[in-house]
């Protein structure tokens, strides 16, 4: 991966974003978004991060696999619904997936 | 409702966001250098960017072996929604200059937005400014702290980074979950991209899946729902009052 395809691809992702945001504020303003636009945008961050949780849990390369990952983030899912901090849920996820790890389980 | 002073604000509202976006920015900096950024390109990110959930998609495609392109556009998906976002604050910002416009356009995040238009009517432009301002600072400088600390950790593997990834989409994804068409989506979502993981390249996966909120929009939630009062996925409910 070189340095300057990261740097691009960033610059894709925030001048995106920023157009994205100013749609409203500088073109829009006392509009509303039609309901179909407004029903999708708002549900697309729950199926691109459910893909997310699900791929980088189990998949390893272009294969399905059940390591120590998993454990990390079924201990993470406890943490989510007692209502832990953002943060307490990654170090729970990253913890347990350590201590998996060191003890040889998987 | 009276005028809350700005230091009252600043205090009660903006503060308790501004700690949580901090050990959200402390984790993505380390995780961003994890995934192989330089810690100055982290930090940049952080101020270019400034939508965290998209931050973090765009490491974690990286980190999975992506390609840096995939990745922003699936960053980009996942801010869509700041287009429902930036039309719903609109009428509240008094007109301006088209710079104080593009200005506030910057500070459109999950935590300005939420918090401005779910706490009144009265102050909403100065609720938004002091919050996303808030954001700013606590996500900029916590990515950078995190980033160039992140740099001294040893082996990411044996410390469990790979699973903090999607621990933190878990908890990122917790809001949806409580609505039937969130659930759908979330589901849809997972079939999709597990179905065509051993096909397509990293990252790939994750773009297609945003077909499952195509799938979701049918299902109808019991209560009206709307973006702005979907909870902020910047903190994945770490501020929920």
């Amino acid at each position: 991966m070189s340095q300057q395809t990261t740097i691009m691809a960033l610059l894709v992702l925030a001048v995106g974003t920023y157009l994205v945001k100013a749609v409203g504020p500088v073109l829009a303003s006392g509009r509303e978004l039609p309901r179909v636009p407004a029903r999708l945008t708002a549900l697309l961050p729950a199926a691109l991060l459910a893909a997310l949780v699900a791929t980088q849990t189990v998949v390893s390369d272009t294969s399905l696999v059940l390591d120590a990952r998993a454990a990390g983030v079924a201990a993470a899912a406890v943490a989510v619904v007692l209502r832990a901090p953002f943060a307490v849920v990654v170090l729970v996820g990253a913890g347990t997936t350590a201590l998996v790890r060191a003890v040889g389980w998987a | 409702m009276n005028r809350t002073t700005t230091s009252h604000l600043v205090l009660r509202r903006a503060l308790p966001v501004g700690l949580a976006v901090a050990a959200y920015g402390l984790s993505y900096g380390v995780l961003a250098v994890a995934a192989g950024l330089s810690p100055a390109l982290a930090t940049a990110s952080s101020v270019i960017v400034l939508a965290g959930g998209s931050q973090f998609a765009f490491v974690g495609v990286l980190a999975a072996g992506g390609s840096p392109m995939t990745g922003a556009v699936a960053g980009l998906l996942l801010n869509l929604r700041y287009l429902a976002f930036g039309v719903a604050i609109a009428p509240h910002l008094p007109g301006g200059s088209l710079g104080r416009r593009a200005l506030d356009s910057y500070l459109i995040v999950d935590e300005s937005v939420a918090l401005a238009l779910g706490d009144g009517r009265d102050d909403v432009a100065r609720r938004f400014r002091v919050v996303g301002w808030t954001v700013v600072i606590g996500w900029i400088g916590a990515t950078a702290i995190g980033a160039y600390g992140g740099q001294l950790l040893a082996d990411p593997e044996v410390l469990g980074l790979d699973a903090a990834f999607p621990a933190g989409f878990l908890a990122l994804l917790a809001p949806w979950l409580r609505t039937r068409s969130g659930r759908v989506a979330a589901a849809t979502g997972v079939l999709l991209a597990l179905a065509l993981t051993p096909v397509a390249p990293a990252g790939v996966p994750i773009i297609a899946a945003g077909l499952g909120a195509v799938v979701a929009m049918r299902f109808r939630d019991h209560e009206p729902s709307t973006p702005v009062q979907r909870p902020a996925a910047l903190t994945g409910g770490a501020d929920r009052r």
